[in-house]
């Protein structure tokens, strides 16, 4: 038995009526965990577009591709994952801003290329884009600034160079 | 062509070329039943209970390798369905499901009898639709039954809300027959190569083995199976859901295998060094221990669902694609590397399977006091020459049946082998009647088992379908009491049947007729009458031994090799 890896898997799948809980349901049916999952529609509005990130060995991995695959609502699903692919992240953090913390902020937010976008007496509302690595290291950062909320897009997907997911399966 | 959403719905059905439909009206498809009453080509069958109605369905699919198609209501209408939905979804049966759903503007309201159907059947189905305006009844209707049928098989849910079945609402009808789904794709062949490397490979084996299942009948692939099979001169076996595709009583057929497989079977598995695995998907009962599965042997695995290979077991080979274009092709190449078969090797083979037989393992203490259920078994082999269709329920009665009902021919043997629905033997006999009037249908049931769908037996009065039931008595639900003997010290926790009804005057306060056989000596005489009735539903209570249990057995967790025999048959060859 291999260990489990982290696995970005993009699918493409028929933007209709009960195709995202179709998804769901076959991990939570298989006993595979969801770790993070977007969806939206693309240029093709009848087609949405999801990328998901599991933690599973090969077999499982070699498995689950075929068995989404499999559903009848999914038009193409690739694993993004052994091959060369950019992935990006949103988040954004609302954190507690006293007077004394707002030089660290501004200084944290610059060196992580991410941006202030929201003011108020007493906190910072912070947006960050970049690969999941990096918001991570940013929220550690933080050190004891208080994060009073945070939300996280989840992963996005995309092959490097010219290879694409086609829509015809 | 102006139609209402109801004509719709019949006029695909017709164009599908559907004969019957299964069901039970409701207030939610009270229109469709408007525009059925109306319709003359199609026959509705009234069953007593809509888990009844999917079981029917799912008999006569398998029965005649056409969908079966069920109409039923919202709510507790489709509910009820969920089990027969997921039975043929374990075995692969194409199957399409129309159950009513409250009418749009009520969808997500709790309305009276609303239910999420399409929440509720998505992970035990193919695939299903919740049609949302009148302009795609149709269209839906094509895509269903061409993704039930085509591919893996399965069930498909179709549900449709009320207001879009209204009479007053016409629209203009098209059938398009060509249509594209665009993310439903089938591999349609593998590759030359692929195969031609499969038949080298076979050909090299010494000990080789074939293992076969429900998948060479759902791909009406049987003759192709026994052209390949006898041409090699290979030993083969079946599983549950593929007895018949080969014929049992073949000298190469070794039995069944799995966990009440034969001795004979079970050991070559253990012991081959090429497995060509067809239109099986290594079921838990079928590996016993996957580390132990055949420890030796290179694998070869042909399946039409691409999820199926190394799915349990990890395979050497794989061909994915249709059962009977790929075991064509296969035959072809193997004809080219038969000359390498090392002949030597393969009657050495044949000569150890052969000594394996000698040990009898089906054999059974004979009783002239109580019945023996498997005795039961080949004497209703015997009077119908093994020719009958025989639908059964789950459980001890199951596995006789698979064991000393030597089928011959493929979709004779209806059972539910994946899910192993109780209740499933009833309706699914009225199904297989249905598609073969003119047919044999038995149903071996168990007294356990027959009280689950009782109820058809009024279906089975108003249609006048004249299915034989026989029902191994053991007042046990023998299968849960033989696991309590072996694993729970004889603590028979609540499976002992307390309560029993008298089945024979059961069968005839239905209509029909009822018969108690109680002794062997009256065994085949009784039997023999019982199925001399042609027009008439007989229901057989057989009074059997309490006692017996289904051997040979591996117990969970061991390999093929580690068998328990039945006790009196290794006093048989001691005796021999």
């Amino acid at each position: 038995m291999t260990t489990d890896k982290r696995h970005i898997i993009s699918i493409l799948v028929e933007n209709e009526f009960g195709s995202l809980s179709r998804i769901a349901g076959l991990f939570s049916a298989r006993g595979y965990n969801i770790h993070c999952l977007s969806v939206a529609p693309t240029s093709d509005d009848s087609i949405s577009r999801m990328t998901l990130v599991t933690y599973c060995n090969e077999a499982k991995a070699s498995q689950l591709m075929k068995q989404l695959d499999k559903l009848v609502d999914v038009i193409n699903v690739k694993d993004l994952t052994d091959e060369t692919h950019i992935e990006r992240e949103m988040l954004l953090l609302k954190v507690k801003s006293t007077l004394k913390q707002r030089d660290e902020l501004k200084r944290l937010t610059d060196i992580f290329r991410a941006r202030i976008i929201d003011v108020t007496d007493t906190t910072y509302t912070i947006e960050l884009t970049g690969p999941s690595e990096k918001i991570l290291a940013f929220i550690d950062s933080l050190g004891k600034i208080k994060i009073i909320e945070q939300v996280r897009s989840g992963a996005l997907g995309i092959s490097r160079g010219s290879e694409s997911l086609e829509i015809k399966k | 062509m102006k139609l209402s959403g109801s004509e719709i719905i019949i006029e695909s059905l017709k164009k599908e070329g559907v004969e019957y439909i299964f069901g039970y009206p409701g207030g939610a498809v009270l229109h469709i039943y408007d525009a059925l009453f109306a319709a003359e080509k199609i026959k509705h069958v009234l069953v007593r209970h809509e888990q009844g109605a999917t079981h029917a369905a799912d008999g006569y699919a398998r029965a005649c390798n056409k969908p079966g198609v069920v109409l039923v209501t919202s709510g507790p209408g489709i509910t009820n369905c969920v089990t027969g939905i997921a039975t043929a979804h374990m075995d692969s049966i194409p199957m399409i499901v129309i159950s009513g759903q409250v009418s749009r503007q009520y969808v997500g309201s709790d309305a009276f009898q609303e239910a999420d159907a399409t929440g509720i059947t998505r992970p035990i189905c193919k695939h299903n639709f919740l049609i949302n305006d009148r302009e795609s009844i149709a269209e839906t209707f094509r895509k269903a039954f061409i993704i039930a049928t085509t591919g893996r098989p399965g069930p498909v849910i179709i549900d449709i809300p009320k207001d879009l079945t209204d009479p007053k609402v016409k629209i203009n009808f098209e059938y398009k027959k060509n249509i594209k789904i665009r993310s439903y794709n089938i591999k349609k062949l593998e590759s030359d190569e692929k195969i031609k490397d499969a038949a080298k490979l076979i050909c090299s084996a010494k000990k080789p083995m074939i293992y076969a299942g429900g998948g060479v009948i759902l791909g009406k692939a049987s003759n192709e199976l026994v052209k390949l099979t006898k041409h090699l001169n290979f030993p083969i076996t079946n599983t549950l859901m593929g007895l018949g595709a080969y014929p049992s009583s073949d000298k190469q057929f070794l039995g069944m295998l799995g966990m009440h497989g034969t001795y004979e079977a079970n050991m070559a598995m253990h012991d081959c060094d090429v497995l060509l695995a067809i239109g099986a998907r290594f079921d838990d009962r079928v590996t016993g221990d996957t580390n132990q599965f055949c420890p030796k042997a290179k694998i070869i695995h042909i399946d039409i669902d691409p999820s199926s290979i190394s799915k349990i077991i990890e395979v050497d080979h794989s061909l994915i694609g249709d059962t009977k274009q790929i075991l064509k092709k296969l035959l072809d190449h193997t004809k080219y590397f038969k000359k390498d078969i090392n002949k030597d090797a393969l009657s050495k083979w044949w000569r150890k399977i052969n000594s394996w037989q000698k040990k009898k393992c089906l054999s059974y203490k004979k009783s002239t006091k109580v019945i023996k259920p498997q005795s039961v078994i080949e004497t209703l082999h015997k009077i119908t020459k093994g020719k009958s269709f025989v639908t059964s329920d789950v459980g001890q009665h199951q596995m006789w049946v698979a064991q000393y009902y030597k089928f011959d021919k493929p979709n004779r043997w209806i059972n539910s082998g994946g899910l192993g629905t109780m209740g499933f033997g009833l309706p699914a006999a009225i199904g297989a009647q249905l598609a073969y009037p003119r047919e044999q249908v038995l149903c071996v049931t168990g007294e356990a088992s027959i009280l689950m769908c009782i109820q058809e037996l009024s279906t089975c009065l108003q249609y006048g379908l004249p299915i034989k039931i026989i029902t191994l008595n053991n007042r046990y639900m023998g299968m849960v009491r033989q696991w309590q003997e072996f694993f729970y010290e004889g603590r028979y926790a609540m499976s002992y049947m307390d309560a029993i009804p008298n089945f024979a005057q059961l069968a005839e306060s239905f209509g029909h007729i009822g018969m108690v056989i109680d002794k062997p000596k009256d065994l085949e005489k009784d039997l023999t009458h019982a199925l001399s009735h042609k027009n008439r539903l007989v229901f057989v209570d057989v009074i059997t031994d309490e006692t017996e249990n289904v051997y040979p057995m591996i117990m969970s967790g061991k390999g093929h090799h580690e068998m328990h025999l039945a006790p009196s048959a290794n006093e048989d060859i001691e005796l021999a």
